[in-house]
């Protein structure tokens, strides 16, 4: 299935999961130990961002180790954010002409 | 509370995307500020671009013409038709950008207002591009220095990831 790269990094447990590996690569029962859901859940959060590719596994030894893929961070960040930064721009200029609107009519 | 209210999805190798915002607002309001021209013009661009509404007629069939400044004293805008326009409901249209030296093929863009209760209205707009090429160079115009940018919190988590990343 194809994921969204905006909606698997919209989730607040999935955005600190990206800042724990930020730093260091991690196993995931190390990942698992920051949270307080079950391990279950916190492996469903990183299966998603495996697929957005936000995410890459290796293995060393017999423990696998979580990195994230500064490259698809990079890619999120640049390519998407200034054309959507234009529509948040454009949308707050709207909130004001709607606050005006409404403060009119009452 | 987060300042990014604004969602674009756009998954890679399609030709669509779709802009997600929800306004602290009544259905009516939101829709009259996409429908009149007076309204539009206060918002769409940023007032120093000096947006001018040369036609807008918002009924199914009418046409549009919009025109700003854009770098370098070149005049930028859009035309296009209202295929069908439903009061408080949605807007399907066409668009096709003008001041380029080629000519564009027009997109298709359908804008649905939706009631989502306490006095809020969450607003969709799908645009549907002739390729998937388009589209993203459609976005990547998105760049163009005309637009003061805003930093959310999620735009300096980013920033924070890769200053620690890329080396």
């Amino acid at each position: 299935m194809r994921r969204d790269v905006f909606q698997a990094i919209a989730d607040p447990t999935r955005r600190a999961i990206l800042l724990l590996i930020a730093t260091q690569a991690m196993t995931p029962n190390a990942l698992a130990e920051h949270f307080d859901s079950t391990r279950q859940a916190v492996s469903k959060h990183i299966k998603i961002l495996t697929e957005c590719q936000l995410v890459k596994q290796e293995q060393t030894g017999r423990e696998i180790f979580y990195h994230l893929n500064p490259k698809k961070m990079k890619e999120v960040a640049d390519w998407l954010e200034p054309f959507r930064q234009l529509w948040e721009a454009r949308f707050n200029q709207l909130d004001n002409v709607l606050k005006t609107l409404k403060s009119k009519k009452s | 509370m987060s300042t990014t209210k604004t969602q674009l999805i756009a998954e890679e190798g399609k030709h669509d995307y779709s802009i997600i915002r929800e306004f602290a607002a009544p259905t009516e309001l939101v829709f009259a500020a996409f429908t009149e021209p007076a309204l539009l013009a206060q918002w769409f661009m940023p007032q120093h671009l000096n947006l001018q509404v040369n036609k807008m007629d918002c009924q199914t069939g009418g046409a549009y013409h919009l025109t700003y400044q854009g770098p370098d004293s070149n005049r930028f805008g859009f035309r296009g038709i209202y295929h069908e326009v439903v009061e408080n409901n949605y807007i399907i249209k066409t668009s096709e950008f003008e001041g380029l030296p080629q000519k564009l093929d027009p997109i298709l863009e359908k804008t649905v207002f939706e009631d989502i209760g306490a006095g809020k209205c969450k607003v969709t707009i799908h645009t549907i591009c002739p390729s998937v090429t388009y589209r993203d160079n459609m976005i990547a115009a998105g760049m163009e220095p005309t637009l003061t940018s805003t930093h959310s919190q999620l735009d300096k988590l980013l920033i924070t990831l890769i200053n620690k990343t890329v080396k």
